[in-house]
């Protein structure tokens, strides 16, 4: 219990901190390397949770594939810190006062919250226990919540068509390549051998 | 239809499985690497490796000193000083080749009126360090006196070419 | 592994474990040595060489040769590099080629970790193999590597995809995302094991695990950047990608790491298809070799096969690769996770 106890806060020290710097880093590159080490650390804080799924989940998506994307993004762009900073006291007021709305909202809510009765008993037993975890998740997202779920699915899908469609543009002219066919040409479609007579040419 | 046919030799990897046949058929073929530092191949007579400078028969350096190797090296990766000596013959003082310069094209050997300067058969002297390459006249006459042999035959057995 | 914590008291079980870890590694970068060999006289004998014969008999100690090599060779860290970035990356490749162990089952019970999750555990730690490239090939602050590092990134996360489906239709299949009870349930003859999946019959299970089985080693070449698939370190374009700035130790960790994954590749299929431990056929002259060897014996066939792909294959463009891995192998083998799904459901069902 304590090696989870430890555990716990040694992880969610570096979450914090890591989330921290994010901010915090100069560079940009850096700064998305340590919002993976937030990810990680949040996995981990998941494991101790026993929601290992879940923790694998954060990792695989949200490490190996989104960050991926931004690291390829960030590393790319040429991001000039010193001109970005200019502006920084000009926008001091509104800035501030966005972050204040943001506060009181915060405050509002952290506030007024209270758990439902039956609420804690779920906390302390999210799942039953001759279940995985796996089997779990599952049985309340295909079971008890598939119509949700399917939703959720759709609405994504949308979104990407509709990504695609906008930035989808059709030039004409543009010479396409096909790859079975380049692979399956056959010789007599290539080449010709041609019994050329001294003199005459082929004409 | 052929491109049907084309999408399952391609599915069931027939191109794969044809070049797996022909790699493991090489696989087991006798190996034609030679052991380089145990075991070594044939050099032709006309090699051109690390050059020598030789003499005749008698101890008397065959070089005279006509510069005429300094004059073709196109890398010029020879220097020459030449001086009288005491019986008055014209001979070098000086006879340097830097080995990093030089491009082993032949042409000194080939400049040469009295075969002084060759191209032996060695190919085995690299050093660890830059200026062991360059070599002066002590280390080249070195070189022919060591090589002299294979060098005379090699000159003979293409003197019929010439 | 938490029989050591329970049985013999937090100070010793804590030790056990980590002599049990240490143990394995060694196990491990002993056994990679000697595959790094094969697959450099594998290479040779095809191309009708005689490979690495010098150091020791038939040339057995080269390994530990180039490792001395290696280890004795200055370590040059560019002037313009991001010196922690530019360290930490072989660091961090060397790591993660070893932590995807501890879940692989090697034979009956001996799993350093033999966690539930255990195979979503291995994609998740395998999606995280594409930092120390990219790590490297920015830190680098060189074109080359950069370019490599750009390449493998969108290379090893297409890829990803078609692998992540491989995995998912085989769990499908077996049910569990144990890998030690994946391998369980191929016990009892080589008909049984999931690249057959015989025991499905009359459901044609095989007619998707056997394209899903090529699927997913083509795409762990791809992962692995093994030739025909090894853009991001292209030499005769990109000299050596991303690894173009490292010299020395640093070197020495990417490849032990990019080796590493490979053979954990090979693992990997060896216990989602190839049966892990269990002997081809359930009596006598087979299961006299104890199940480990029968674990190895499938792993080396396997890296075999891949030393044998990378002589024969010509590399491929990098758009021809991104045309197999989106165009191809993701809707084969989306269908095929559909496809199975179908057959568990109705063949449970019926």
């Amino acid at each position: 219990m304590m090696l989870q106890a430890a555990a716990f806060y040694i992880l969610s020290a570096v979450a914090v901190l890591s989330a921290f710097m994010v901010v915090a880093a100069k560079n940009p590159v850096r700064a998305v390397l340590f919002l993976i080490l937030a990810f990680f650390s949040v996995a981990g804080i998941f494991v101790i949770l026993g929601a290992e799924f879940l923790a694998m989940i954060l990792v695989i998506v949200y490490v190996g594939a989104v960050a991926v994307l931004f690291l390829f993004v960030v590393m790319m762009l040429d991001i000039d810190f010193a001109e970005l900073k200019q502006g920084f006291l000009s926008y001091l007021p509104l800035g501030g006062l966005v972050a204040l709305a943001l506060a009181a909202m915060l405050a509002l809510v952290g506030f007024t919250w209270t758990m439902s009765d039956t609420a804690s008993g779920h906390l302390q037993a999210p799942m039953p226990a001759d279940m995985t975890n796996v089997e779990a998740l599952g049985a309340v997202l295909y079971d008890q919540y598939v119509l949700y779920f399917q939703l959720a699915g759709l609405i994504l899908l949308v979104a990407m068509i509709g990504a695609i469609t906008l930035t989808l543009r059709h030039r004409p002219g543009v010479r396409r390549q096909d790859v079975g066919k380049q692979v399956g040409r056959k010789r007599a479609e290539a080449v010709e051998l041609v019994d050329v007579k001294r003199g005459e040419g082929i004409g | 239809m052929s491109r049907i046919a084309q999408t399952l030799r391609g599915a069931a990897l027939m191109d794969f499985w044809g070049a797996f046949a022909l790699g493991m058929r090489q696989f087991f073929k006798p190996k034609p690497t030679v052991n380089y530092p145990f075991e070594k191949g044939y050099v032709s007579p006309r090699f051109r490796g690390q050059h020598a400078l030789r003499r005749y028969a008698n101890g008397e350096e065959r070089c005279i000193a006509c510069k005429l190797c300094e004059a073709v090296c196109p890398a010029q990766a020879i220097t020459i000083e030449a001086e009288p000596r005491e019986d008055g013959s014209r001979r070098t003082t000086r006879y340097d080749i830097d080995m990093v310069k030089c491009i082993y094209c032949g042409y000194c050997q080939e400049a040469c009126p009295v075969d002084a300067i060759v191209e032996g058969p060695n190919f085995e002297y690299a050093t660890e360090t830059r200026e062991e390459l360059y070599y002066d006249k002590a280390k080249l006459l070195e070189n022919g006196d060591r090589w002299e042999r294979e060098i005379a035959r090699n000159l003979e057995l293409d003197a019929r070419y010439r | 592994m938490y029989d050591f914590v329970t049985q013999w008291g937090p100070v010793w079980g804590t030790v056990a474990v980590i002599g049990q870890i240490l143990g394995f590694m060694v196990v491990l970068l002993l056994s990679l040595a000697f595959l790094l060999l094969m697959d450099r006289k594998v290479w040779a004998a095809v191309q009708m060489r005689k490979g690495p014969n010098v150091v020791g008999a038939f040339g057995l100690m080269q390994s530990f040769a180039d490792f001395l090599k290696f280890v004795l060779k200055e370590i040059i860290v560019p002037a313009g590099a991001d010196r922690p970035l530019f360290i930490l990356a072989p660091l961090l490749t060397f790591a993660l080629a070893f932590i995807t162990w501890a879940v692989i089952p090697v034979a009956p019970g001996w799993v350093i970790s033999d966690i539930n999750v255990g195979i979503l555990y291995v994609f998740a730690i395998s999606s995280l193999g594409v930092y120390g490239i990219i790590i490297g090939g920015w830190a680098s602050n060189s074109k080359y590597p950069f370019l490599g590092a750009m390449r493998s990134a969108a290379q090893m996360v297409s890829y990803e995809v078609s692998i992540g489906f491989v995995i998912v239709a085989i769990l499908v299949m077996a049910g569990s995302m144990n890998l030690s009870t994946v391998v369980a349930a191929q016990g009892g003859g080589f008909w049984n094991w999931h690249v057959l999946s015989l025991d499905m019959l009359p459901w044609p299970a095989f007619a998707i695990t056997i394209p899903l089985f090529v699927i997913f080693f083509v795409s762990a070449l791809a992962e692995t950047n093994r030739p025909p698939f090894d853009l991001p370190e292209a030499e005769s374009e990109l000299v050596a990608g991303y690894q173009v700035e490292y010299s020395s130790t640093p070197y020495l960790l990417f490849m032990i790491g990019e080796y590493l994954n490979i053979v954990l590749m090979c693992a990997l299929m060896t216990v989602l298809f190839l049966g892990g431990w269990h002997a081809p056929l359930d009596f006598p002259p087979f299961t006299w070799i104890p199940p480990v060897f029968w674990f190895a014996i499938k792993v080396v066939f396997l890296f075999f096969m891949f030393a044998m792909v990378k002589a024969l294959v010509p590399r491929y463009r990098y758009d021809q690769l991104m045309r197999l891995g989106w165009k191809v192998f993701l809707p084969t083998s989306l269908a095929a996770v559909a496809l199975m799904g179908g057959f568990v459901v109705y063949a449970n069902a019926g």
